[in-house]
């Protein structure tokens, strides 16, 4: 039975935590506005989304101080605002929102980087004729997104999951009159639904086992202590508990959308849509939902681990996304070597960084996954916007090897650009990806199961180094190598750019091991500043390495690539080292091949063998009936025509004779009439007088 | 022969006169004359029962004549009337052709 939607918050809230569903409403709203726009409305759409997205900005700004403030009187600020959907015999259905810290940081850095996005794309888009197409899709998507940020119920998230998805195919597939565009579109779709699979089951198996899908209902939520106790004693299959089954499932879904390996290979091909699809979907925002929804059913993957201490032991789930995370960011780093699209490059560095957020939250805990999401989706924006920049400014090539000598005819994203890149690559000290990659790398030398993802994770920084190397001294370094003249971008993309390059240095501030500012907040806890822990050896361990990483990535790339590539034409340095190494790493580890040969293959088997049963088997019994009915209906036929018809046709036609005959008597004739009345009277009265005698 | 007998088949000739005409004739006007005909037979047959009846110091037998000769004054305006309209209409008096009403 559905009923109205009745508006009953289920714990006082304060007004701040009342109106948080304004942030995604006003962007869908406008979406909905700009949608009913003429096309050459192009100024109104692009006043309708920024502003729209401005205000939501301001609104999560206020929500993020309101919980600052709460945190800073040492109380750990969660307020929900839960209501009832719909029921169904005695079961609710509900959705709400929740604000608390990790929602509040999420939505200040989705409505800002998204604004700046959204500025940039005015200019990056100023010739596309579907330029208010572009801002209804951008809108919607950053609605659905803040909704994934703020859902305190798993069906609210799953919904807006599903729109984002929906948009990111919008996008993606934006320039649908590129056949590579509307595959890519179609791939990352239908990748993604694998995952979500896994996810609606996950989300199906709680709902059944804990009869709610609120994550925080002052005690009764799924993600609380009742409802996870319930689960630990469950057991499902394999020595799993339902919890820790539960968080694999979600973790599909997860894996899905943050294109974890096996289901990254959508990730790179997406990089079809237009650039600020790019930066703010799949590097900055979208990607990191997967991430997101992770840490926002932490305590359930993290439900049952036992305290080693001051280390928090793991359990089967965080096992598997730590295993996920760390294999993926090697995989896709050795990848992003041996490519040569400027954006798949970054493509493939954003599934790496994916990675390093999953196994970040796998050892270390929501705060350090987070604060590797947050930086990233800065430098990671940054590089994206960049990218787009050097692409605008070279006439549409994206080639990195028809590139070259941009740092002179382009300045400032140069700069920019190579703020982003040492952000990306982690050099020490001056930069926030140094500070984040800094903590999943020191929680994964902590890791109490095994140290194989702490080399791992070191590789893969080294090869984050050394490809970013190789890219930017393609593009930015040697000889000019492409056609035309490159000129620089317009005031309105650069100084996105600038003012994401100043986050990309100043966000490290927040994390520092002698100031862990962010992850008390994300905590709740009081943060302390301790300027003993730079001294403490364990940490200068760390340093010391991460200047290793650096210089050998940065070092080895520079001696291979600096100020060497002379022509577009001349092979790669290491493809004339090692051939078939190369061979196989730009051809991207042949995993679209593995899918084609095994997931796609198989598909188009059983497609057959269906039709095959279609034709013959489903086709034959449909044919049999068919026939058999024919005949029936000829059986019908024969006996209408010959007997039906036959004995209605005679009885008519008796009927009209009768009836001519009749007729005939009627011939209007009054004499005639008076003849017939007369004989009558005669043979009355000869009939009365013969009954007499 | 008693004379009521002979009134009676002088009555019975003249309505059998009558209803030959009204049945042979084609003209409208003699077909009505052989209808007076049979009428005035009806009234030769009423003046014969009264006057030869139980009661003949009563006047009923007139009575009943006189009406009769009365509505058969008027049957025969309104006829010769129709008779006139129809010929006005169809330029005939033939009833043979007169058959527009047949169903």
């Amino acid at each position: 039975m559905q009923e109205a939607i009745s508006f009953t918050p289920h714990v006082a809230a304060s007004g701040i935590a009342q109106i948080l569903w304004l942030i995604p409403a006003v962007p869908i709203l406008a979406s909905g506005v700009i949608a009913l726009l003429k096309q050459p409305k192009r100024r109104t759409a692009a006043t309708l989304a920024i502003g729209s997205l401005g205000f939501s900005l301001l609104v999560a700004s206020t929500a993020f101080a309101h919980v600052l403030s709460g945190w800073s009187h040492g109380a750990a600020v969660r307020e929900t605002v839960n209501f009832t959907w719909f029921q169904f015999g005695s079961t609710n259905v509900d959705l709400g929102w929740v604000l608390d810290p990790l929602s509040a940081v999420m939505l200040v850095m989705v409505t800002f980087v998204g604004l700046l996005i959204f500025i940039y794309s005015t200019g990056y888009m100023a010739h596309d004729e579907n330029f208010t197409r572009f801002f209804c899709f951008l809108s919607l998507f950053a609605g659905a997104m803040l909704g994934v940020v703020i859902a305190n119920s798993l069906l609210l998230l799953f919904m807006c999951w599903e729109l984002v998805g929906l948009t990111s195919y919008l996008l993606i597939g934006f320039w649908y009159f590129k056949p590579s565009a509307a595959a890519a579109a179609k791939k990352a779709f239908l990748t993604t639904r694998v995952g979500d699979v896994f996810f609606l089951l996950g989300i199906v198996w709680l709902f059944a086992q804990t009869g709610t899908l609120l994550f925080y209902n002052g005690g009764t939520g799924s993600m609380e202590a009742t409802a996870l106790g319930g689960l630990l004693a469950q057991h499902a299959c394999w020595g799993l508990t339902a919890a820790g089954a539960i968080g694999l499932l979600i973790f599909a879904g997860a894996a899905g959308k943050s294109g974890q390996f096996p289901l990254h290979v959508w990730l790179p091909d997406a990089m079809e849509g237009p650039t600020p699809v790019s930066a703010l979907i799949h590097a900055a925002t979208m990607v990191a939902a997967g991430v997101y929804l992770i840490a926002r059913v932490y305590p359930l993957m993290s439900a049952g681990a036992q305290l080693h201490g001051a280390i928090l032991g793991t359990t089967t789930a965080l096992t598997v996304v730590t295993w996920v995370g760390a294999f993926t960011a090697v995989f896709a780093s050795l990848i992003a070597v041996a490519q040569n699209d400027i954006k798949r490059i970054l493509a493939y560095s954003t599934v790496a960084q994916l990675g390093y957020m999953m196994a970040g939250l796998g050892m270390g805990g929501v705060a350090v996954g987070m604060f590797h999401l947050i930086t990233h989706a800065f430098f990671k924006a940054l590089l994206f916007m960049g990218a787009g920049s050097v692409i605008h400014g070279v006439h549409e090539e994206q080639d990195v090897r028809k590139m070259g000598a941009l740092r002179a005819t382009m300045p400032v994203t140069f700069a920019t650009y190579a703020v982003g890149t040492l952000a990306l690559c982690g050099v020490p000290i001056f930069f926030s990806g140094f500070w984040s990659k800094d903590a999943i790398l020191e929680s994964a030398h902590g890791w109490t199961v095994s140290q194989v993802p702490y080399y791992l994770l070191v590789f893969g920084a080294v090869l984050t180094a050394f490809y970013m190397t190789r890219q930017v001294s393609y593009v930015f370094f040697g000889e000019w190598r492409g056609h035309g003249h490159a000129h620089e971008s317009p005031k309105v993309m650069t100084t996105p750019l600038a003012i994401l390059a100043f986050f990309a240095v100043a966000l490290g501030a927040i994390g520092t091991p002698a100031w862990p500012w962010f992850r008390s907040f994300l905590n709740g806890v009081p943060a302390e500043s301790d300027l003993h822990a730079f001294a403490e050896p364990a940490w200068l361990m760390l340093l010391a390495t991460s200047c290793v990483i650096v210089i050998v990535g940065i070092g080895l790339g520079w001696l291979l690539y600096g100020n060497k590539p002379t022509s577009a034409e001349e092979p790669d340095v290491l493809e004339r080292a090692v051939p078939p190494v190369w061979k196989a790493l730009s051809n991207r580890l042949y995993m679209d091949e593995l899918y084609g040969a095994t997931v796609i293959a198989f598909y188009g088997w059983w497609a057959k063998v269906a039709d095959w049963l279609d034709r013959r088997v489903w086709g034959g019994v449909v044919s049999a009936v068919a026939l058999l009915t024919r005949l029936g209906a000829e059986l019908n036929r024969f006996l209408d025509a010959n007997v039906v018809n036959g004995a209605f046709d005679k009885g008519c036609e008796e009927l009209s004779t009768g009836g001519g005959l009749l007729s005939q008597m009627q011939n209007g004739r009054v004499q005639s009439y008076l003849r017939i009345l007369a004989l009558a009277i005669v043979a009355l009265v000869a009939i009365l007088i013969w009954s007499r005698a | 022969m008693s004379p009521l007998a002979g009134y009676l088949l002088v009555a019975a000739l003249l309505f059998a006169i009558g209803l030959a005409g009204a049945l042979t004739r084609r003209n409208a006007i003699l077909v009505l004359i052989g209808i007076e005909l049979m009428l005035n037979a009806a009234n030769l047959n009423l003046i014969a029962f009264w006057r030869y009846g139980p009661h003949p110091e009563a006047l009923t037998g007139m009575m009943f004549a006189i009406f009769s000769i009365a509505v058969a004054a008027a049957e025969a305006a309104v006829g010769l009337g129709l008779v006139i309209s129809i010929h006005r209409h169809a330029h005939t008096t033939d009833l043979d052709a007169m058959n527009r009403m047949k169903g």
